[in-house]
């Protein structure tokens, strides 16, 4: 009996790890749909960026109060986890504060700083339920936003709340504990925070207390494994992926639309150009844009997975402030669900149903004004114009299934040289009208 | 200055006396086709004259860049086009470019070099802020615009897409105005609606138009000129101030125009 904690806690950590490795793997096997494109050059600029984008959260604060809320949880989140590590030795090795006694009060100023953490997290969680549920962020009710992703948001900031809680009344209890002398309560001088709780704690026997104290060191720790494994299924793998999302981030210009090689090669050879290289054709010629997921780079999907459905995308979007059916935030969801449905259903893609069409449709592509503001937007880096213009390039050359005016467009170009239908020998005709003046 | 004294040489016609310009003044479709924009290019081809820039165009030789066929996925037109422009260009030899359409200035600049095409390649509105730098245009000399107020729109395409902030604001100050912003402005500025090839077709279902968005932002701000840098910005900022009937309050230019207008030429 005396290592049944011990045995269960291995248990638990176990089959924690075993699902997040599992889940990983999935995360991974998704990216690893998309096509090649190398993001490995330019290091130090990656780098930079990682540190000032990912770590040092630049772009949130182009909206200063969900910026500083967002901060604590962040930092809270990261430090707070440092006293994980305190709780894994002790489950493995049935310790109990195993750091207290070695750092004296150097450990009473880390777990008041951790409780002081622990209280922000807490508040700012509560202030974001608010602006969800109650205040209604406009951002965060727009179509793409019902059921799943709604629920999937309040259970992230629920639980987190809950494990806050947890934190402070298992304080509350241990120092109770202290107080009345129990064995094994190492002392860990007065926690500010929790020390308000001790009252609910004061009437109870050592017996209870004991049990009490248990409770909520197992519902953390508990909580915290099943928060991990949870936030891989949910909306939430920003706080992993938007490091490796920064870093592989696009360093060009914005305006700077990828080129598309398999298209040079065959303009070169139309103009009786000599084509680079060895100019072999690619043994199997793929589809020209992108009809479905497996047609987009590794990075645009490695993007669907980072997005977080914070919708600063999609209320920057001109096209969806003015009320059309485009939202950048829903073209990054349906990439992911898509990815999810190719990797969990028999048939992978052939299942009869495809990117384009079934997941996004021809008028959200179409009404994209290709001006950056949800690319500009996104603290993590996403670029969702980057899908849109693949997808186009899929109906325009594949399918010729551009829009008629587009099309019309496309014909004055190849014979005026202008997008609209005026005779090329009266292109200079502006000068004679200056001499005239 | 007289009329006939505007020089607007060709590449061809400067090739064939064996000289080169210093810079392109490339015009663009809407510069050379629209009559509202065709306008600008007049006002700029008079500022080149004035402060004797060594410039020529190329007439009837340019073309498309391709941009609006790019943005609309048809890739083997946008290239089609780029690989026979950079043929011309590099026929004649060009280094510098300078053109007025933030669309042509994007794709010149950053696309054109993938596809074999190197250049140095300016808006103009850089162009003109250079200009007013180095004192050949003395702007506010003229007074012509004393006590107006202007709200100058970004193009994406120049903004965010390029991160051309600062250089027409700053053309913008020296006409001794009151420059007001947008809310909506520089990084987070909104788009007139026209990017992304929508100039070329009507918009999809919604609530309203993007242009009308825009220009009710725009005529917030108090301001009687709407500045903008871009054929397209224009043109919709323009017919944003029709659907709102303030022609008669708020008037909608381009950077060039304005110089021009304070140069009074």
């Amino acid at each position: 009996m005396e290592y049944l904690q011990q045995i269960v806690f291995v248990l638990v950590l176990a089959v924690a790890s075993y699902l997040l490795a599992k889940r990983f793997k999935f995360i991974k096997n998704g990216i690893n749909l998309g096509k090649p494109l190398d993001r490995t050059d330019r290091s130090s600029e990656r780098w930079k960026s990682m540190l000032l984008v990912a770590f040092g959260q630049k772009k949130m604060f182009k909206k200063p109060l969900p910026a500083f809320l967002h901060l604590f949880v962040y930092v809270g989140f990261l430090i707070i986890n440092l006293e994980v590590l305190e709780f894994i030795i002790d489950g493995l090795a049935g310790t109990h504060r195993i750091f207290a006694p070695y750092l004296g009060s150097v450990y009473t100023i880390l777990m008041n700083f951790f409780e002081f953490l622990a209280v922000a997290v807490l508040t700012a969680c509560v202030i974001f339920l608010i602006r969800r549920n109650i205040i209604k962020v406009d951002r965060f009710h727009k179509p793409e936003m019902k059921k799943w992703p709604t629920l999937d948001a309040n259970l992230i900031l629920i639980t987190e709340v809950v494990l806050m809680m947890a934190i402070l009344k298992m304080n509350a209890a241990d120092q109770v504990l202290q107080a009345k002398g129990a064995a094994h309560y190492t002392h860990t001088g007065t926690l500010f925070f929790s020390s308000f709780l001790m009252p609910f704690f004061q009437n109870f026997e050592i017996g209870t207390l004991i049990i009490f104290e248990r409770v909520f060191w197992w519902f953390h720790i508990i909580g915290i494994l099943g928060f991990a494994v949870y936030v891989t299924y949910s909306k939430h793998l920003h706080i992993f992926l938007a490091f490796p999302n920064t870093y592989f981030a696009n360093l060009n210009p914005m305006g700077k639309v990828a080129n598309m090689d398999s298209v040079t090669n065959e303009v070169k050879l139309m103009l009786g150009m000599p084509t680079e290289g060895d100019a072999a054709p690619p043994a199997e010629v793929g589809r020209f844009g992108a009809k479905d997921v497996n047609d987009l780079s590794w990075k645009s999907l490695m993007d669907s997975f980072t997005c977080t459905e914070c919708g600063r995308c999609t209320a920057e979007c001109p096209a969806n402030q003015t009320g059309k059916k485009l939202s950048p935030r829903a073209i990054m969801m349906a990439t992911r669900d898509r990815v999810e449905e190719v990797l969990t259903n028999e048939k992978g893609l052939e299942n009869g149903k495809s990117l384009l069409n079934d997941f996004i449709s021809k008028e959200e592509i179409n009404a994209c004004t290709a001006c950056n503001a949800c690319v500009e937007a996104c603290p993590v880096l996403i670029d969702p114009l980057s899908i849109i213009l693949e997808l186009r390039r899929f109906i325009s050359m594949e399918e010729s299934g551009s829009p008629a005016a587009w099309n019309s467009m496309f014909q004055n170009i190849e014979t005026n040289f202008a997008p609209w239908k005026f005779a090329p020998t009266d292109r200079f005709n502006w000068a004679d009208d200056l001499k005239k003046d | 200055m007289s009329d006939s004294t505007y020089k607007i040489p060709t590449m061809a016609e400067l090739n064939a006396k064996g000289e080169s310009p210093e810079i392109l003044f490339w015009v663009g479709c809407a510069g050379s086709f629209d009559d509202r924009y065709k306008s600008v290019t007049k006002a700029f081809v008079k500022i080149l004259n004035k402060v004797g820039t060594s410039f020529a165009v190329l007439g009837q030789e340019e073309s498309c860049t391709g941009d609006p066929a790019r943005r609309a996925g048809n890739e083997f037109l946008f290239q089609m086009q780029a690989m026979s422009n950079i043929q011309v260009l590099d026929g004649y030899n060009v280094k510098k470019i300078v053109t007025a359409c933030p669309h042509c200035f994007n794709t010149l600049k950053n696309e054109y070099p993938e596809l074999g095409g190197n250049y140095e390649v300016i808006h103009h509105s850089t162009f003109l802020q250079q200009l007013i730098d180095e004192g050949k245009v003395k702007p506010a000399d003229g007074k012509a615009f004393k006590g107006q107020k202007i709200t100058f729109h970004d193009s994406c395409y120049l903004g965010r897409a390029n991160n051309v902030y600062e250089a027409p604001r700053k053309v913008l100050e020296a006409l001794d105005t009151e420059l007001v912003e947008m809310k909506r402005c520089k990084t987070n500025g909104l788009c007139c609606g026209a990017g992304g090839a929508q100039m070329f077709k009507d918009s999809e279902p919604g609530a309203k138009e993007i242009n009308v968005e825009r220009t009710e932002e725009a005529i917030d701000t108090g301001a009687n000129i709407i500045a903008s840098a871009c054929p397209f910005c224009l043109t919709m900022l323009a017919d944003g101030v029709k659907a709102k009937d303030k022609e008669s309050e708020v008037n909608v230019f381009d950077l060039a125009e304005l110089i021009a207008k304070a140069e009074d030429l």
